[in-house]
């Protein structure tokens, strides 16, 4: 550190990096009110405090979307890259090779990754890029209110759409069949699990999955309010003002879950979700395992959480590329040029 | 019969995937060995076997190597092609054919020479049987020398080099090109007029392809990072790095100071480059038309967030079921405009080997330095093909990394900076590089919408305040681009103005235009956009500038004529298009076609009723929108033509 930085609260709070939290703190979030992405926000600023990370060693990576807006809302001190729809995977896999003892932390969303990025989605994983790949999903129960999303459920109604179709995109079953080496599954009305996930994201060696069920609090379609019975009946005014996007509170679990529990929660919406969190003695180095929790979750409707695949023992991308000590964006001419005797070396293999 | 020597072309046409390459390459270097300066071309389909191919080699003492459109001999191999390849010889030329192909011969003012090359080829009891088709390619590598004096020795040192000292292959090589010699002393009279004869014009000059010098000269340039996607014809450009990167900087505990990625697609390919680029590396991606289109949306952003990038576009014709494995000069309207809004693209444009080479260690200097993505515009005949040049030198400048600001320059400046702020009135701002460890280092990065702080806001002001700072860099970065090629002949009355792998075929069409037609010419060959200061003075000098371009549109002179609307009625556009590589014989026609003799006092009232008459035309072009008026002036330019 050059210069003492500005603390804001009391100067006893700093972790073992000589940090307050405010030092990861980010802009004013835009996002409406009671967004789920908001206190996902919130539980990376929590767990890179209480990791000690220094701001300045990570880089915020995202695409497109409401969700891809967050990473401006925490870590002010980390460089960021708000790219293009669907293609936040590449830049930060070039990005990465800038500094190979650097982490990437982003966030994406169910459009940005399982629809137009799925592409890139699938081949980060398969390159085991040293990356947190946070998705904050709020596409599943239908909560975007304006087009479904892959990750929609065969068979959702809208009243604009009509039915869904087609089967939705399990972004965990695909993370798993790509070879990710980390992949797990939360709610953001479970800061608590999002936090400890968080950290065991940021703590893996190469690419780390979450799939964050993160529910939308806005409904700003006209045509679908009617179908918000639970909240939206009391609002039916407000609802028909499109622009009106009315404050709610965001979602949370009363008390956390227990292992292998199962419950119901509801959404502004007034339909359901199944939280089922993995059994005590679930073993997430296990792949047969992690499938095998993944299909009986799907065929019961049910989204599980918790750690469900992780494997410590792959490299991850840099390593793999067995780059020199020094990160690459420190070479200088003295290493990057080759000598002047290599161009006769050179203008002798031609012909 | 008057001989002649070192002045003729030959076209091998053969199928595709009959491993006749290593024969042509042979050949080729064979003719540079003997210091005689040569040209080879290969004119092959998008196919892995079967489909006709031929391969053009044009010796010509003089140095005029540009693809010839006469066949002096023709060797034919392919029976499907046969007929059209007999047709194709030049009266007075030569005809090989392998004997087995049993066609008519109808053609008798031509040199005829049937070869057995399977029936030779059997009789050699050292090739083995499935071997023989290829091997075979090299008894007409024989048979030809034999019938156009080429070296034997010369032959020897190009199989060496090709088989890379490997005795067993260059043997069995060697021995059929020597059963061949024989066969042809045995049995052929010579009855057409071509020899080769040994000359000292190639002496200290290497052969490459324009690839390859681009690979090595991205790695002279300090290239860190390329991501690319396989495509022709840009595909070896890549495989060059990863073949050349290992042999010239090997560190000796085996790490790497540089990584190449195979992306799963060009939008892959290019996110890499960006993300390596914004993180400091020299990052570099190669493609062709298509792939650049798939990488618009990030050149675009590229341009916005002001990120170094190289892209390498080795041009082609464009959709892959189209005619991909074929010249072109197509993509410069697409790369100049590439992205969304409004967008000015740096583009280099190398002519030659050399500045293939040349342009890939500059490239990375200019790119760091202007903070843009720089395009450099190569195609598929300098790429692919194998050309003369001049050996590779040494970078003369050290790298230029641009304006970047680390620890202690924050310290310095006690952490106030912006990183789009133009501090220096040269709309460049500064920038930070992520590992930074100053805790006023970051920023973060997006597209337009941000203030000079890199802070989110749409404000129009301060939009309109960036758009016209990054308008003013462009303009900007022609200090650092390099400057246009001249070819001037004494007493010039027209100008020429082209880019890229054309020069060969101009130089030749200057030189037929001054000595047949009394037409001296000043060709300026431009080497980079944002056009230098000596393109407005030449097309200021020369009252009729010919824009020679392959390509339909006549796509620089459309840039030109935007670029300098004072010009553009004197512009007058030769563009052509044929997926070959440049002949002199279009550049020199299409010249003819639009060329006003304006010396005398009658012509020169008649060229300008004729601009009259133009202008008149522009006015009554029905729904003709403000937007074409560009298009509109080449239109009715074009319109002049016809009527001629």
């Amino acid at each position: 550190m050059t210069e003492a930085l500005p603390m804001a609260g009391a100067a006893a709070n700093v972790n073992l990096a000589g940090l307050s939290k405010n030092d990861y703190r980010g802009a004013p979030s835009t996002l409406c009110q009671g967004c789920g992405h908001n206190s996902i926000s919130n539980q990376i600023i929590a767990a890179l405090y209480e990791m000690n990370v220094v701001p300045e060693d990570v880089l915020k990576f995202s695409g497109i979307g409401c969700s891809s807006k967050s990473p401006a809302y925490f870590l002010n001190r980390t460089f960021g890259f708000n790219s293009l729809h669907g293609r936040m995977p590449s830049i930060a896999t070039g990005a990465l090779f800038g500094n190979h003892k650097m982490k990437g932390i982003s966030v994406s969303g169910d459009g940005d990754s399982a629809s137009i990025g799925m592409g890139q989605f699938k081949h980060i994983m398969r390159r085991n890029v040293n990356m947190v790949y946070i998705i904050e999903n709020n596409g599943v129960y239908g909560l975007t209110k304006g087009q479904f999303s892959a990750t929609a459920e065969k068979g959702l109604e809208l009243k604009k759409q009509g039915s869904n179709p087609y089967m939705p995109v399990d972004i965990c079953m695909e993370a798993l069949i790509s070879n990710a080496t980390f992949i797990a599954r939360s709610f953001a009305g479970n800061p608590k699990q999002v936090k400890e996930l968080l950290k065991a994201a940021i703590a893996h060696d190469g690419i780390a999955i979450l799939d964050i069920i993160s529910p939308c609090v806005t409904f700003n379609d006209q045509a679908t309010a009617y179908h918000s019975y639970a909240w939206g009946k009391e609002h039916e005014m407000p609802l028909h003002e499109v622009s009106y996007v009315p404050p709610r509170n965001e979602i949370m679990l009363d008390r956390d879950l227990e292992a292998g529990e199962l419950r119901e929660v509801a959404m502004h919406d007034g339909s359901t979700v199944m939280l089922k969190n993995i059994e005590k003695h679930y073993d997430p180095t296990n792949r047969f395992e992690a499938m095998r929790a993944m299909e009986e979750a799907g065929r019961n409707n049910w989204l599980v959480t918790g750690l469900l695949y992780v494997d410590t023992t792959k490299q991850n991308l840099t390593t793999q590329y067995n780059l020199v000590d020094t990160p690459l964006n420190r070479l200088t001419q003295a290493d990057l040029r080759p000598d002047r005797s290599a161009i006769d070396k050179v203008n002798a293999l031609m012909f | 019969m008057n001989k002649i020597v070192n002045d003729f072309s030959i076209i091998i046409g053969t199928k595709n995937g009959s491993g006749s390459s290593t024969a042509n390459n042979t050949i080729l270097r064979s003719i540079f060995k003997m210091g005689i300066p040569v040209s080879g071309k290969n004119l092959f389909p998008s196919n892995i076997q079967g489909l006709p191919t031929w391969y053009t080699i044009r010796a010509n003492k003089n140095g005029f190597i540009a693809r010839s459109d006469h066949n002096d001999i023709v060797i034919a191999l392919n029976p499907d092609s046969f007929t059209k390849d007999l047709a194709s010889v030049r009266a007075g030329g030569a005809f090989f054919y392998a004997d087995d192909i049993k066609q008519p011969i109808t053609r008798v003012d031509v040199a005829i020479y049937p070869m057995p090359i399977k029936a030779i080829i059997r009789n050699d009891p050292n090739v083995p049987s499935d071997f023989r088709d290829l091997v075979g390619n090299m008894v007409y590598v024989g048979i030809l020398a034999h019938m156009i004096n080429m070296d034997v020795e010369k032959i020897n040192a190009a199989l060496t080099f090709h088989f890379k000292g490997k005795q067993k292959p260059i043997d069995m090589n060697m021995n059929a090109i020597k059963a061949g010699a024989e066969w042809a002393k045995t049995n052929l009279e010579k009855k057409d007029p071509f020899y080769l004869e040994a000359m000292n014009k190639t002496d200290g000059l290497i052969m490459a392809d324009g690839n390859t010098a681009a690979a090595i000269g991205s790695i002279f340039g300090g290239v860190q990072f390329a991501a690319w996607y396989p495509i022709t014809p840009a595909s070896s450009l890549a495989e060059s790095l990863v073949d050349y990167l290992p042999i010239l900087r090997k560190q000796e505990d085996g790490k790497k100071n540089y990584a190449v990625i195979q992306a799963e697609d060009e939008l892959a390919a290019l996110g890499m480059t960006i993300g390596a680029g914004w993180s400091g590396l020299r990052a570099m991606t190669s493609t062709s038309g298509p792939g650049l289109s798939l990488m618009t949306e990030f050149a675009g952003l590229a341009y916005y967030a002001e990120t170094p990038v190289v892209i390498w576009d080795v041009q082609r014709i464009g959709p892959s079921t189209g005619l991909p494995t074929r010249t072109s000069q197509g993509d410069l309207s697409f790369t100049y405009h590439i992205g969304h809004g409004d967008s000015h693209s740096v583009i280099l444009l190398p002519g030659d080997i050399t500045e293939c080479f040349d342009f890939g260690w500059q490239s990375f200097d200019i790119a760091e330095r202007v903070q843009t993505p720089i395009f450099v515009l190569s195609d598929l005949d300098m790429g692919m093909n194998q050309w003369m040049s001049k050996p590779f030198e040494y970078p003369e400048t050290p790298m230029d990394r641009g304006k970047v600001l680390w620890e202690k320059d924050l310290d310095e400046l006690k952490g106030n900076w912006g990183r789009y702020l133009d501090k220096d009135g040269d709309g460049i701002p500064y920038r930070t590089i992520p590992g930074n460890k100053h805790p006023a280092s970051a920023y973060f990065t997006r597209g337009t919408g941000h203030d000079e702080y890199a802070k989110y806001t749409e404000d129009s002001s301060v939009y309109i305040k960036n758009m016209e700072r990054l308008k003013e860099k462009h303009y900007n970065a022609k200090q650092f681009v390099p400057a246009p090629v001249f070819h001037s002949m004494k007493g010039a009355t027209i100008g020429i103005l082209a880019f890229g792998s054309t020069e060969a075929a101009i130089l030749e069409a200057q030189h037929q235009l001054a000595n047949e037609h009394g037409i001296k010419s000043d060709f300026m060959r431009v080497r980079a956009i944002p056009f230098t200061d000596e393109v407005e003075k030449f097309l200021a000098k020369y009252d009729q500038i010919f824009v020679v371009e392959m390509n339909r549109d006549g796509q620089i002179d459309i840039i030109l004529k935007g670029e300098y609307p004072q010009y553009s009625m004197k512009l007058k556009s030769v563009a052509y298009h044929d997926g070959l590589p440049a002949a002199a014989t279009w550049v020199r026609e299409g010249i003819l076609a639009k060329y006003v003799k304006a010396k005398s006092k009658d012509e020169s009232g008649k060229m300008k009723a004729e601009v009259k008459k133009s202008a008149g035309k522009k006015k009554v072009a029905p729904k003709a929108s403000a937007k074409k008026t560009l298009t509109k002036a080449k239109a009715s330019s074009k319109a002049k033509a016809k009527r001629k």
